[in-house]
């Protein structure tokens, strides 16, 4: 078991490339155009710098960590990606696409869907309506055809009923759909906000530490849903997360964050041996 | 095929509760049609029915806005005013124009066809204020919204107290200038609009009561109606998920103040004579007590607030000196008991007999 994770490990970063921007990416997504790019991204509150030279490339279908001790600027930067904050600097490149001045919600229709650090579910709707959220742009009906009822309304809502049924089976919770979200637990409002943002159709998903509050049997789950789901819809998943295993474990390249910049970018391997992400995280020696 | 018996379950329960509604509307129809024609209902009691049909009008269109779409409306009345003496206007147009005039008491189709044209115009020219105000509000967050309502609610009030209309031989005008009022007046500024003639029908306003349950229900339970309700629940995640929050909160706000102008219509020409100051922020805050005491979100109990609460001062009337101190002791003691833990369980239990029962009915 140990053997073979090792083995996949060492398969997997023989794989990852640096390319001449000083970004690394998977091999199989070379001859693909990277599909969130972040160029000089900044951000300050008043006087205070939280985020910084900020430049990352992701690939279309990598899986990549954003770590790094409390208070580093890493959920900013989800909020920058997102533009729920506007940057002060620095551009964002969606599929090489400009996403200056766009609203949080243009931002999603572009292709970039996030969960929350603190759960953000909508409590009074059912698992399965929180879900439709996230189908709405791909429903079509006006709203006078909701009102009178038109067929198009029956056609839509029956679609979207299959289509959020399918979503939740990913996570096997297709039995939970009639539940209203604050009754669920914990773990399955976790990952319930995971199935909203992947039913928007993301080209990336952000995951805001998705195993927070996890057992570490649910953490190893979860571990094999990112991948299936990166496997299943082709798209990149970036993530914040304190477990090192699951960091560790999925993703193909990391980035780590101290004070606002990236000290280090690089494979699992690379980022365990670096210093710099050591001393970040333990402190440094000190002579005396 | 456990997923399609899903599916009919979980429509049943959804339009389980708006069919309850119109249930309710129905029997309150028919029983009060019954009481008033076979003379047990007093004639005070008789005279209230239209405006308690407004008045449910106007708690389920608030509570769209208050409920659904988790903003606050304090000046709610407002609209209805503006529908109630477009309604006005618009009645006495048709009736300098038609020949037809004299003999309306009589002419029931040109009745309903004059009620329905006040009723339309009504709604038309609330939503646009509706509008007007939505535009430059729902773009911001928090209590803006529940500070400008309350001003225009003022506003609406104090305008049309300047405001003279009046007809003659070159049609209809508007004039700042009590001295300028020619022919037959219809606005007399502070004084109201005095000579209305009363073409409201208890029926046509159940009709329409319908109608506004039909809309508000069923943008509730559709594309546009979950959006409305996650924006309320949770504005960040909405706009994460790719929803426009001002579209919606729009859509919301102005199809509630449209429907609000439709009631303030009906229950206009149920009087011969309307003041502005009756559309004041007491009225507004009355409606809103509706919502509030029927649960916010929950049709059911605004339409029955609304009756309750409206016929309950007539029907203390005896009691003319305790009447505002009954009435309090029954708003307090309503709150006490919907917010009582013990009552919520009590009722939380005899809601799941009665399901129990049902599903025990159903395997059987």
């Amino acid at each position: 078991m140990m053997s073979d994770n090792n083995e996949k490990k060492t398969a997997s970063e023989s794989n990852i490339v640096n390319l001449p921007s000083d970004t690394f990416i998977n091999k199989r997504d070379m001859d693909k155009p990277l599909v969130l790019e972040t160029r000089h991204l900044g951000i300050d509150f008043g006087g205070l710098t939280a985020v910084d030279e900020f430049n990352i490339g992701v690939g279309a279908t990598e899986i990549m960590g954003l770590i790094g001790p409390n208070g580093a600027g890493k959920t900013t930067i989800f909020n920058l990606l997102t533009k729920v904050y506007q940057p002060t600097r620095g551009t964002i490149l969606l599929c090489g696409k400009d996403t200056h001045g766009m609203t949080p919600a243009a931002v999603n229709e572009a292709g970039i869907a996030r969960t929350f650090q603190n759960i953000r579910l909508f409590d009074k709707l059912t698992v399965e309506e929180n879900v439709k959220i996230g189908l709405h742009n791909h429903i079509n009906y006006s709203m006078a055809s909701g009102i009178f009822r038109l067929p198009s309304y029956w056609k839509e809502e029956k679609k979207a009923h299959e289509k959020a049924l399918e979503l939740l089976d990913i996570f096997g919770m297709a039995d939970q759909a009639d539940v209203p979200a604050d009754s669920l637990p914990y773990g399955a409002q976790r990952r319930l906000e995971i199935v909203r943002a992947l039913a928007t159709e993301p080209k990336i998903l952000l995951l805001d530490e998705p195993a927070a509050g996890m057992n570490p049997s649910e953490t190893d789950e979860l571990m094999a849903n990112i991948r299936k789901i990166r496997d299943e819809f082709g798209i990149a998943v970036m993530l914040i997360e304190h477990d090192m295993k699951l960091v560790m474990g999925i993703c193909e390249t990391i980035a780590v964050l101290n004070f606002g910049r990236i000290i280090a970018k690089g494979t699992p391997v690379e980022i365990q041996n670096n210093p710099q992400v050591i001393e970040a995280y333990l402190g440094s020696k000190k002579d005396e | 095929m456990a997923e399609e018996k899903m599916t009919k379950k979980k429509m049943s329960k959804a339009s389980k509760n708006a069919f309850l509604n119109y249930g309710i509307v129905l029997a309150f129809f028919v029983i009060f049609q019954v009481l008033s024609s076979t003379g047990i209902l007093s004639n005070s009691l008789k005279g209230q029915l239209i405006p308690v049909v407004s008045y449910m009008i106007m708690a389920v269109s608030l509570n769209l806005v208050v409920g659904i779409s988790g903003e606050l409306s304090l000046g709610h009345a407002g609209f209805m005013s503006i529908g109630a003496f477009t309604g006005v206007v618009v009645e006495a147009v048709i009736l300098s124009n038609s020949p037809a005039a004299a003999t309306l008491s009589k002419n029931l189709g040109l009745q309903i066809l004059i009620l329905v044209a006040s009723i339309v115009a009504g709604a038309i020219i609330a939503g646009v204020a509706g509008v007007l105000i939505g535009i430059p509000v729902l773009r911001l967050n928090g209590d803006y919204l529940a500070i400008v309502t309350l001003a225009f609610g003022e506003i609406i009030k104090n305008l049309l107290y300047c405001l003279y209309i009046y007809i003659d031989d070159t049609g209809l005008h508007f004039s700042l200038d009590p001295t300028s009022l020619a022919g037959t007046t219809v606005l007399n500024g502070p004084m109201g609009a005095t000579s209305i003639k009363k073409i409201s029908i208890f029926a046509a306003g159940i009709v329409l009561l319908l109608v506004v349950l039909v809309i508000v229900q069923n943008l509730v339970n559709s594309r546009s109606g979950r959006a409305i309700m996650a924006i309320r629940d949770n504005r960040i995640a909405a706009e994460a998920s790719g929803l426009h929050i001002t579209k919606y909160k729009m859509m919301a706000f102005v199809t509630s103040s449209a429907l609000a102008g439709a009631a303030g219509a009906l229950y206009a020409l149920n009087y011969s004579t309307i003041v502005p100051k009756k559309f004041d922020f007491n009225t507004s805050i009355l409606i809103l007590v509706f919502v509030v005491l029927g649960g916010i979100g929950n049709m059911t109990g605004a339409l029955i607030a609304a009756a309750v609460l409206t016929v309950l001062p007539e029907m203390l009337r005896d009691f003319q000196d305790y009447r505002m101190l009954v009435y309090a002791i029954v708003l307090i003691l309503v709150m006490l008991l919907t917010n009582n833990e013990r009552v919520k369980v009590f009722l939380a239990g005899l809601f799941n007999k009665k399901k129990s029962k049902d599903d025990a009915k159903e395997v059987a």
